[in-house]
């Protein structure tokens, strides 16, 4: 009687990896309590160099100045934050009373100060101006109050910009960008949501649509084009260097990639200092090089 | 001979010498009643790291911060006698500044006993300058031409510079010139903020544990803390032992006194467990050869005519 064959061994397991999916945030994501500790370190260290106990914040009830707000709360103590509501006539109502409820459930000093009055003395000199021209007199408007207030107050006044916007270019230049400094400033939009909600901040805040509020109707999605989730995965792999052919072949589509790419590029002169032309070997900023702290 | 190793994570104030030594000043007055064998502190810690065209400002000579030190360390400890059985009020100290000398601006550590008998053991110019990303070190300074191990009264010694362990020859060049440890100064800014801890945290744990575990040293890795211009510096310093162990560890962001006592000794075991400096030692020359030939090649492709 022959032997049976032995008998076959199974096929051995298999792992597989491959390049990153283009629908995944993995990328993305972060280690939340350890920005949050490491972002209030940042805002203590800050306020203490240049002198200062106090912050101001811009407060607009959106989720960028109130993830802010919460920052400067935990790391200041909220009777050492001045939260500033600046509503013009076509704000949304929402807005302001989304303000109210984290000024509320901080506890945090406040004022409202109507920019209606002083927006309107010029544009009724411009009646030509559109929209945007309109928008960027309210952001620029803003800025000047949250100055004069940071004298008032003498407080350090505290930037929300996110990396997305400042990208994107999505802000208005010396308005939204004019603080000195910005705990938010390297975080995606869907990274600032992230903290927001591990900040524990209204949920009504985190989940509504965002919005600069400069324009009833206004959405940032729809002027942008792209929604922030995708748009924040592009950046992320532009900035480390691959190229939009690269990440077309990875699965992300083309019009994404291109509409990304088109406010990316440009949008360099927003990131930057106003151009002076050099003229010698001691330029500021070319040559004669000391940094902020110096 | 067992030794006290004193690691002081402190965060400087931008180019202000006086404040910072004063700080230092303030370390040896809180550490007199009791003196470690040496205190180690960070890279560039009498100016603060990031200094752009600053450092030409911010620089002073090696001799300059020997005796700015010695003046503070005689001054803050004189008032303590020294106890039955104290060797001396003998400090040694190692210091991470912006240095002038020969006409150049180096990133440097200076090696220096402190006391009855000073001086200066060493100096150790920044041989890897970082300049890429959020570094342009090889804009403003000079790099140092090479990597020495020397003697000390407390055991044969060695000082890197930050990137200088992130090329793992660095380490093994001082461990085959007889360091039995290394002392590491650094400036670090956060990035990453995705893992359990900072990843340059991470990568510096990797690094310094692969480093004192391949060679069976002991590593004091004395990092700043303080934002500079929203670049958080890291901290996290941290005495790693022989066998890769982490001995002591600060956590990061806040300045904080490390002490640590450790046994030279202790090297001897781990050595005779894992002889990998012995092995290293023992095929040297055929790893020279090897090494001439890379630079020859290297030489060659340099020279050769661009194709046009």
């Amino acid at each position: 009687m022959s032997q049976s064959p032995p008998e076959k061994e199974p096929p051995i397991e298999e792992i597989r990896a491959g390049l990153p999916d283009p629908e995944s945030d993995e990328p993305l994501r972060l280690n939340l309590p350890l920005v949050a500790s490491w972002l209030e370190g940042f805002l203590r260290d800050e306020l203490r160099r240049r002198g200062f106990h106090n912050a101001i914040i811009g407060l607009s009830g959106g989720v960028d100045s109130t993830t802010t707000a919460f920052l400067c709360a935990r790391a200041l103590g909220p009777e050492h934050v001045i939260a500033l509501r600046l509503p013009y006539k076509t704000s949304s109502p929402e807005s302001l009373a989304h303000a109210q409820l984290v000024i509320d459930q901080l506890g945090l000093r406040s004022d409202t100060i109507d920019i209606t009055p002083a927006v309107d003395g010029y544009l009724a000199q411009v009646p030509e101006a559109d929209g945007r021209r309109r928008g960027n007199v309210m952001a620029r408007m803003r800025m000047i109050l949250l100055f004069d207030q940071s004298e008032k107050y003498q407080a350090l006044p505290i930037g929300t910009g996110n990396k997305t916007e400042r990208l994107l270019g999505y802000f208005t230049w010396h308005g939204d960008d004019a603080p000195p400094i910005n705990p938010l400033g390297d975080l995606f939009k869907t990274q600032v949501w992230a903290l927001a909600r591990y900040l524990g901040l209204p949920p009504v805040i985190i989940e509504k649509v965002p919005t600069a509020d400069l324009v009833v109707g206004q959405t940032d999605e729809a002027d942008l084009g792209i929604t922030y989730a995708k748009a924040d995965r592009i950046l992320h792999y532009l900035l480390q260097g691959y190229s939009v052919e690269q990440l077309a072949e990875r699965g992300f589509p083309m019009p994404d990639l291109l509409t990304v790419r088109k406010r990316l590029d440009s949008t360099h002169w927003k990131r930057a200092l106003p151009t002076t032309a050099m003229l010698s070997s001691t330029a500021i900023g070319q040559y004669y090089l000391r940094p902020v702290d110096y | 001979m067992k030794l006290t190793i004193a690691q002081a994570q402190i965060r400087p104030k931008k180019r202000d010498y006086d404040y910072n030594l004063s700080l230092i000043s303030d370390l040896f007055a809180q550490m007199a009643p009791d003196l470690p064998d040496l205190l180690a502190l960070p890279e560039t810690c009498l100016s603060g790291y990031f200094l752009e065209g600053g450092v030409i400002e911010a620089a002073r000579t090696a001799d300059q911060v020997f005796s700015d030190l010695q003046a503070e360390f005689l001054r803050r400890t004189s008032a303590h006698k020294p106890i039955y059985g104290e060797r001396s009020r003998t400090m040694d100290i190692v210091i991470g500044f912006y240095e002038r000398a020969g006409g150049n601006l180096y990133n440097s550590s200076l090696y220096a006993t402190l006391g009855p008998n000073p001086g200066i053991a060493h100096i150790h110019r920044k041989f890897f300058l970082p300049t890429y990303g959020v570094f342009d070190e090889k804009r403003f300074v000079s790099r140092g031409r090479s990597f020495q191990s020397f003697d000390t009264r407390l055991c044969r010694s060695a000082m890197l510079i930050c990137e200088d362990l992130w090329h793992s020859i660095s380490a093994t060049l001082l461990a085959l010139e007889g360091a039995l440890i290394i002392y590491v100064g650094a400036a670090s800014p956060a990035r990453g903020f995705r893992g359990e801890e900072i990843d340059n945290i991470a990568r510096w744990r990797r690094l310094l544990i692969t480093a004192a575990e391949e060679h069976n040293l002991f590593i004091a890795f004395t990092s700043l803390v303080g934002f500079e211009g929203g670049r958080g510096l890291v901290g996290n310093s941290m005495l790693v032992g022989p066998n890769g162990e982490i001995l002591n560890e600060a956590p990061s962001a806040k300045d904080y006194l490390l002490r640590t006592t450790i046994d030279p000794e202790d090297i001897t075991v781990a050595r005779a467990r894992s002889p990998m400096v012995a092995d290293l030692q023992a095929v040297l020359g055929d790893l020279a050869l090897e090494l001439n030939q890379l630079a020859e090649k290297a030489e060659k492709t340099q020279n050769e005519p661009k194709p046009s």
